[in-house]
């Protein structure tokens, strides 16, 4: 207690110094608790859309020959959708998803198209289908995204032209009607996408009752392959999305690395210069009876004390800020996609209590162990020469 | 005396004028099957060796051409190197029954490419590689119908409605206008499933060469967009040429 109060005391003494290096080591944790929260926070908006919109959240099954990575292999994975899942596709808990490729003819510009077909019904993605349910007088009801209607210069009740080939390769071509164009922050349902009702697609493509890849519900129990379909899981789905999300962590752990070391370097220069200059002190504490160890405790809870003092500090200026990311978001200057992410232009810092706490731990350990290291000196010493300041 | 001249010299005209009559003002005009016989015998070969120049018009009315030079054998094996512009010059495709390899000298890789992309465009063209490596007898894949008769061109075409025998053929339907005399195919119109009318092909000039008629120049029209079309454009060519084995293999296109 009493060299807790005299490192506060002698602290306290250096005045500004100590106050700057509060600051400095204050504005790292803040900056790094942000910058981790705002990782943390795009990283759980990115899954969390993807499981929303695309995915679904019981894994998906793929068609053996559907690889998401060759747009060459669209055109022949397709197969009977199992029987068992009726009961779940009419129930809207299971849903499968046809696709092609073909090219559709806005202004007579022809453009590659991904053609999909989902049901009207389905209730586990957050897509718009069923506004593509019993559209009168509408053979060929057509629903697309923003990114899509924005770059063909399409809206809603506009007239296209779209060309496929069937499962045989026979050419087909339709007038479809946009009904609809949804506004999702996920850019693969959107770009260069165009969405059908499953039945009407099937028709199109002469594949009845066939499926590319179908999207489970939470709660269906299925978790293995079945009977010429291959189970992915929500880890296999989204292991490209958290690789990359791990990538851009690595390089953020980067740059508060060098942050932190800028901190941390002004306390370990503050511990040299204070026990090269605190030199009669030292030697003054030791004629007193204080022991080398007690003396090396002493400067470096001088030490430690920057660190629980920027913590406070930390917290007290951070506060406002850290809310005010968390509710209002960072608003970036372009949308998410233009990096490849399914994001929106807003990002909302996520504070968990492993981020806090792993943050705060991390940081206090090494101001201690930078406090301390300089003050490993203090045990060659001797009283005497202390004394007379050698 | 004069007279009889007169008829006689009638006669003879008239025997002429009847002998040299295109075919369709016969009574016995050929059946639709005779029809593209023949045109396949003008059309179909076993082999060529061929140097031809693609003139591709955008939107815009910017043209690109491509020269390049090409060995076919048989229906669905030929080689295509690119002989300029000078950026794709070496380039080759090879096809070999369904399959497409590509070769980039300046890669110095060969890419194997499905199937699928013979349904692509060709450099932006109106031409998909299918159409451009087309050789198949029309015989073989359509049922004909005589539709009419008609004048195409200051010629006498015939005009036939082909329908598809078989599920697996590209464009279910098409529209041919058969020169009635030449028996090559003067103004062609492809359409989709649904009766939508996709490709428009005109032979604008041909070239009889041994022995059969052959297009020398053919403007294709995709439908559907407003691009300005894409002229083909055969500057030479011989047929029943031995095509060594080799050549038709994917060592050769690094050669």
């Amino acid at each position: 207690m009493v060299l807790l109060q005299l490192a506060l005391k002698n602290i306290m003494g250096a005045k500004l110094r100590t106050w700057l290096n509060i600051f400095v080591l204050a504005m790292s944790f803040i900056l790094i608790v942000w910058g981790k929260a705002i990782v943390v926070g795009m990283g759980d908006q990115i899954i969390d859309a993807m499981k929303d919109v695309e995915l679904g959240y019981g894994g998906q099954l793929w068609h053996p020959d559907y690889d998401e990575e060759d747009p060459l292999t669209i055109n022949d994975a397709h197969g009977s959708i199992p029987d068992e899942l009726v009961p779940g596709i009419e129930a809207g808990q299971i849903v499968p998803i046809l696709m092609a490729t073909g090219n559709i003819y806005p202004e007579g510009k022809v453009r590659s198209v991904l053609i999909r077909g989902i049901s009207p019904d389905q209730q586990i993605l957050d897509l718009p289908s069923s506004v593509l349910k019993d559209r009168k007088g509408v053979d060929y009801p057509a629903l697309i995204g923003k990114r899509m209607a924005r770059k063909n210069n399409l809206a809603v009740g506009d007239m296209v032209t779209v060309r496929w080939r069937d499962t045989n390769g026979v050419f087909d071509a339709r007038e479809v009607e946009i009904v609809h164009i949804m506004n999702t922050v996920v850019y693969t349902v959107d770009v260069g996408q165009i969405w059908f009702p499953l039945e009407t697609l099937q028709k199109m493509l002469v594949m009845p009752n066939e499926a590319t890849i179908i999207a489970l519900g939470k709660d269906t129990g299925i978790a293995g392959d079945l009977t010429g379909w291959t189970y992915k899981s929500l880890d296999d789905l989204l292991a490209n999305v958290l690789e990359l999300l791990r990538m851009k962590n690595g390089g953020g752990n980067i740059m508060y690395g060098i942050m932190f070391s800028i901190a941390l370097l002004a306390i370990f220069d503050t511990q040299v210069l204070s026990i090269f200059r605190r030199k009669k002190e030292i030697g003054t504490l030791m004629a007193l009876g204080l022991t080398r160890n007690k003396v090396i405790g002493l400067f470096t809870l001088e030490g430690s004390l920057h660190g629980a003092l920027a913590f406070i500090l930390g917290g007290i200026l951070g506060f406002p800020f850290f809310r005010y990311f968390a509710v209002k978001g960072y608003a970036m200057p372009i949308e998410g996609d233009e990096y490849g992410f399914a994001l929106g232009n807003v990002i909302y810092a996520k504070y968990g209590a492993d981020l806090l706490i792993g943050t705060t731990l991390l940081l206090m350990a090494t101001v201690v162990l930078v406090s301390y290291l300089p003050t490993r000196r203090i045990s060659k010493m001797t009283p005497t020469n202390a004394l007379r300041g050698r | 005396m004069m007279e009889n001249k007169l008829i006689a010299g009638l006669a003879g005209v008239a025997l002429v004028l009847l002998f040299n009559a295109p075919q369709s003002a016969c009574a016995n005009a050929p059946t639709p099957e005779q029809i593209l016989q023949r045109v396949d015998a003008n059309m179909v070969f076993e082999s060529a060796i061929s140097k031809t120049s693609m003139t591709i018009t955008n939107r815009r009315g910017r043209t690109t051409s491509i020269i390049s030079k090409s060995w076919s054998k048989g229906e669905k094996n030929a080689l295509v190197e690119y002989l300029a512009p000078a950026r794709n010059k070496g380039t080759k495709m090879l096809m070999l029954d369904d399959e497409l390899y590509t070769y980039s000298p300046a890669a110095d890789r060969i890419i194997q490419i499905s199937g699928h992309l013979l349904r692509q465009s060709v450099s932006g063209s109106d031409l998909s590689y299918e159409d451009m490596m087309e050789n198949d007898a029309l015989l073989e894949v359509y049922d004909a119908v005589l539709d009419s008769e008609e004048v195409w061109d200051g010629r006498n075409c015939f005009v036939l409605a082909l329908k598809a025998k078989k599920m697996e053929i590209a464009y279910p339907s098409r529209k041919v206008w058969i020169d009635s005399e030449r028996y090559l195919p003067l103004k062609e119109e492809r359409y989709a499933k649904s009766g939508k009318l996709l490709k428009k092909i005109e032979i604008r000039d041909l070239v009889r060469t041994q022995n059969r008629w052959y297009p020398r120049e053919i403007f294709f029209k995709d439908m559907l967009s407003n691009g300005q079309g894409t002229i083909y454009r055969i500057e030479e060519i011989q047929f029943g040429v031995d095509i060594p084995e080799h050549l038709l293999t994917k060592a050769a296109l690094r050669r």
